[in-house]
């Protein structure tokens, strides 16, 4: 069964003040010249669908539930058992 | 008048909400989220709290809830509704309301009074005349409201901005320090601030936040 990997994050001309926390943290910890830190979410699932069929039901899942248009943007994509990010 | 307040699982200020509308006149319904009717009643109160926990987004799991097709319904309607914190983020969750509410900018949980100034006509705002400052508690973690430019234009343009921080209030970086918003029809209203923590003098708080409630149990004319 195929498995769909969803990043989402806050649209980019919205405000994260999570992102923009860990961007002050890391020069104090030595990790210098790092810019533009944006923290989202990452979703992982099976579904059992296929070609078109599958980007449908992606897309309206990803429409209706599981991100907000209003003030998010995604990213999703059939990924390999060894492409899970909890591997 | 009877008003119903639904309980979704995680819901926290139901009874309180319920008791404000008792206090100010009116009966308040218990109503369950995964019930599909509203009861025959005359309002509708989402309240504030943690429905699901807050997973996925603030109310995304609330809006699918059974109930909400009933209130949809009763919103087109014209049956007011209004949110309260919680109740407020499913309510834009649902698209009834406008816009989204976000981390607050400054990544605390806020809870202090708030002054928020009654700007606008709606069903919940009918009895106070615009331009009233008003003392409620506010208490959330996610209550910076968020639309972009062009909607919040709109909303100014459209007198949809029902509530707005007084100058210091705005403690969660809301835009343009928007505290609540109606829909166009202005039956449905949303507003971060808790009005039902404002309605004891036992407590503290004072009684600001039954001004909301008396808009629907008892609407007195606008003083001039």
């Amino acid at each position: 069964m195929p498995r769909v990997a969803i990043d989402v994050l806050l649209k980019h001309e919205i405000l994260d003040p999570q992102g923009r926390a860990v961007e002050r943290a890391l020069p104090g910890l030595g990790y210098a010249d790092v810019t533009d830190v944006r923290v989202g979410k990452h979703l992982e699932l099976d579904i059992d669908a296929e070609g078109e069929e599958l980007s449908a039901r992606v897309e309206k899942m990803c429409a209706d539930f599981l991100t907000n248009p209003v003030i998010e943007a995604y990213r999703w994509r059939v990924i390999t058992a060894d492409e899970r990010a909890d591997a | 008048m009877r008003i119903g307040v639904i309980t979704f699982p995680g819901s926290l200020d139901d009874a309180d909400a319920r008791r404000a509308v008792e206090l100010c006149g009116g009966d308040g319904v218990a109503l369950w989220h995964a019930d599909r009717d509203l009861k025959g009643v005359d309002g509708v109160i989402l309240p504030g709290g943690f429905s699901w926990g807050d997973y996925l987004r603030c109310g995304a799991v609330s809006q699918h809830a059974p109930i909400m097709d009933a209130v949809r319904d009763f919103a087109v309607d014209g049956g007011p509704v209004l949110g309260i914190c919680n109740g407020f983020q499913i309510l834009c969750e649902a698209g009834l309301l406008p816009g989204a509410l976000l981390r607050n900018a400054g990544l605390r949980f806020v809870c202090r009074p708030a002054e928020i100034v009654v700007e606008q006509e709606s069903a919940w705002t009918r009895g106070i005349r615009p331009g009233t400052r008003l003392t409620v508690p506010l208490k959330n973690g996610e209550g910076r409201y968020y639309a972009d430019a062009a909607t919040l234009d709109r909303l100014e343009a459209e007198g949809q901005v029902v509530f707005r921080y007084a100058p210091g209030s705005n403690v969660n970086g809301s835009e343009r320090d928007i505290a609540g918003v109606r829909n166009e029809a202005g039956n449905v209203v949303g507003l971060m601030p808790h009005p039902e923590h404002a309605v004891d003098d036992l407590l503290w708080g004072g009684r600001d936040g039954r001004a909301i409630f008396t808009s629907l149990t008892a609407p007195t004319s606008v003083p001039s």
